[in-house]
């Protein structure tokens, strides 16, 4: 999961990273109040969980009560990388001497947290000049590291001093909360030589959940989400009108990939996990049916084990149940595969042989 | 380091020589109990049975069960674990299990935290252990041992060794390969999670001198760089016996976990464009469709005779 930046920076509070003033509001009779408290000027902040919010405008600076009534509404009705506002940050303005970068991330290939720093930072990562990287194994910052960072970047005196404190800091947030990466860019020089986080980048283990009941608060799912979570699925929704149900991830990729190569339009991606049951696939099919967009169904089951003729039972009950009243374009391998055919003949389900026919007739139509 | 077919086979020396030892750790719980008995219908070897807490019982009249993977490998002397325990108890298992000799664990289970994997990978280093997963299919020699979940059907013994990330997809293009008359000569599942206790480039050093292989293919997705670092791996070892890979996720959108943990794009880093251009240029092919595999695989055979 990924936290909203002023999520991240209640745990940067927390844990006594420098901070500006700022304030988060989901109304502007909210951000009024704000506005009033945190004084002109200060920064209006989209609350979404992507990146590149500067360019897509969703960060505006705000000298008095015009500007703020134009610009809030504004930003609150922008939609970045298809993700709508979910919040409003105040955040006042801050006087700034240099802007640096500073984070610490699971290193997946070196299987080790990294630290990455650099004196030129408030860029995207991938433009950061002069990384220095340290390997840091579970992620303790000892006071030698974080001093030789702290040197490498050419800083001295007090913000030497504080770029130690901050990364000590930000170390100890990793391990506790078990963090993939933990953010700060830019990591502000202030005039008088401290250091300051003006944003807050925070991805959590989302297996490691169980053991963080206090962050919790920070989850944001659907109740189709959630529905499916409970179910043991993994479901990630999609703009197009096909929806695409298969068991394990690598495979339901693989039928997106191949559905969008001949020109469908994905509505989402239902991982109904390993096996696949009567029951499974009619819940998947329930949390299909909650989706307004979906137009067709593509279901690609790769059953080791399974009889086809027991996931048929689940489309016949679904749809003499009311449940959906959709055309299903299916791939079922597994056992009883021609039983299964004899079931739907009459239904709105087909069986195919293989995906890629199953995939031309939904992205085709019927052509009964 | 043993060498991983010296533990899954063995020797012909070796007394169990070809039906080598393994312990089922969770063996009493419904997973672990449907893939005990899958794993013994195709052979494969189980001596004990580890349930904290139900020692001294037997499992299905005839594998005992020990409280601790001590006592079984005390008992038995195996060599090889698999668990199937929930994942908030992995550690704990996983910990029992190296501590107490085991040379190679697999470790099935979905959803473990990354550090206690991080610890266990840890551990394993220190022990001389390998580990296969978390979140993995496991690890076979068609026709011979299984060591996961995997479906028997799709498998053949034969010449063409396959590393996978995911699990329904090495069956696909295992199945696949089988039907085009590639049978494989081991398969290894590396798992979906964002680490993994044997990364495709540890299972490729472990497969590539393998004597009379005749081919590999690797099946990747998106997240993370293990598939290129094992292009470069394979620039740079001058290996050249025909290789096909096939990437899952090209249409996946960024920043969002596609079913697998580690499945995630962020920013650049992850993507499928990345993947499918290093396997360019190590002049491996990479299929567009699972079914697309043995076509490429069989002319790439085909050039190099």
């Amino acid at each position: 999961m990924r936290l909203l930046e002023f999520q991240a920076k209640e745990l940067f509070r927390e844990y006594g990273i420098n901070l500006l003033p700022s304030k988060s509001s989901t109304t502007i009779d909210e951000g009024r109040v704000h506005a009033k408290e945190l004084g002109y000027p200060f920064v209006i902040k989209i609350q979404v969980p992507v990146g590149g919010r500067g360019k897509a405008g969703g960060i505006q600076k705000c000298q008095n009560d015009d500007e703020f009534e134009l610009k809030y509404p504004q930003v609150m009705d922008l939609t970045i990388k298809g993700e709508k506002a979910r919040a409003i940050l105040l955040e006042k303005m801050a006087d700034i001497k240099k802007e640096l970068y500073l984070s610490i991330f699971l290193n997946r290939s070196k299987r080790c947290y990294t630290i990455i720093a650099s004196a030129e930072g408030g860029v995207e990562i991938e433009s950061v000049k002069n990384q220095i990287i340290k390997e840091i194994g579970m992620g303790d910052v000892s006071d030698e590291i974080a001093v030789q960072v702290a040197k490498e970047m050419g800083l001295e005196g007090k913000t030497a001093k504080d770029l130690v404190d901050t990364l000590k800091k930000l170390s100890k947030l990793t391990i506790e909360k078990e963090a993939e990466l933990v953010e700060i860019n830019p990591l502000a020089i202030m005039q008088d030589g401290s250091l300051m986080a003006l944003d807050g980048k925070f991805v959590t283990d989302d297996n490691s959940n169980f053991r963080h009941p206090e962050m919790d608060k920070y989850q944001e799912k659907s109740e189709i989400e959630e529905r499916a979570e409970k179910s043991g699925f993994s479901l990630v929704e999609l703009d197009g009108d096909i929806a695409v149900v298969g068991n394990g991830a690598g495979l339901v990729m693989s039928t997106l990939d191949m559905l969008s190569d001949n020109g469908g339009k994905p509505a989402c991606f239902l991982d109904v996990g390993g096996g696949a049951t009567t029951e499974s696939v009619y819940e998947a099919l329930t949390l299909i049916s909650q989706m307004n967009k979906v137009k067709k169904i593509l279901v690609n089951l790769y059953g080791g084990i399974v009889k086809t003729t027991v996931v048929a039972k689940a489309f016949l009950k679904a749809y003499a149940d009311g449940l959906i009243d959709l055309p299903v374009y299916s791939r079922l391998k597994g056992t009883e595969s021609d039983q299964a055919k004899e079931m739907l003949k009459d239904s709105r389900t087909k069986i195919y042989d293989s995906v890629e026919d199953a995939i031309n007739a939904a992205v085709m139509g019927d052509r009964k | 380091m043993m060498e991983i077919f010296d533990i899954l086979k063995g020797r012909p020396e070796d007394a169990d020589y070809k039906k080598k030892g393994v312990i089922v750790q969770g063996i009493t719980g419904a997973y672990g109990s449907l893939h005990a008995r899958n794993m013994m219908a195709y052979g494969t070897n189980i001596v004990a049975g580890v349930t904290p807490g139900k020692g001294g019982q037997k499992f299905d009249d005839k594998v005992p069960i020990y409280n601790s993977v001590k006592e079984a490998v005390e008992a038995t002397g195996a060599k090889i674990s698999i668990i199937y325990v929930p994942a908030k108890f992995f550690l704990n298992a996983a910990k029992d299990a190296l501590q107490s000799g085991i040379k190679l664990l697999v470790a099935i289970p979905e959803h473990i935290p990354v550090r206690d994997t991080m610890e266990i990978i840890d551990m394993a280093k220190h022990k001389g252990a390998i580990v296969i997963g978390p979140n993995t299919p496991g690890i076979m020699i068609p026709d011979l041992i299984k060591v996961g979940i995997m479906p028997p059907m799709p498998f053949k013994e034969g010449k063409v060794a396959v590393l996978s990330k995911s699990g329904t997809l090495l069956y696909e293009i295992s199945d696949a390969l089988t039907k085009a008359g590639f049978g494989q000569s081991i398969t290894i599942g590396i798992g979906g999670d964002p680490v993994n206790g044997t990364r495709l480039i540890d299972a490729f050093d472990m497969v590539k001198d393998l004597p009379d292989m005749e081919g590999m293919v690797i099946v990747g997705e998106i997240g993370g760089d293990s598939e290129e670092m094992l292009a470069q791996r394979i620039i740079d070892s001058g290996f050249d016996k025909p290789t096909v890979a096939y990437i899952a996720g090209r249409a996946a959108p960024k920043e969002k976990r596609m079913g697998h943990a580690g499945a995630i794009v962020m920013g650049t880093y992850g993507s499928a464009e990345s993947k499918v251009s290093m396997f360019n240029k190590a002049n491996i092919p990479v299929a567009k469709r699972p079914a697309e595999v043995p076509v490429l695989l069989a002319g790439k055979m085909g050039k190099s005779d």
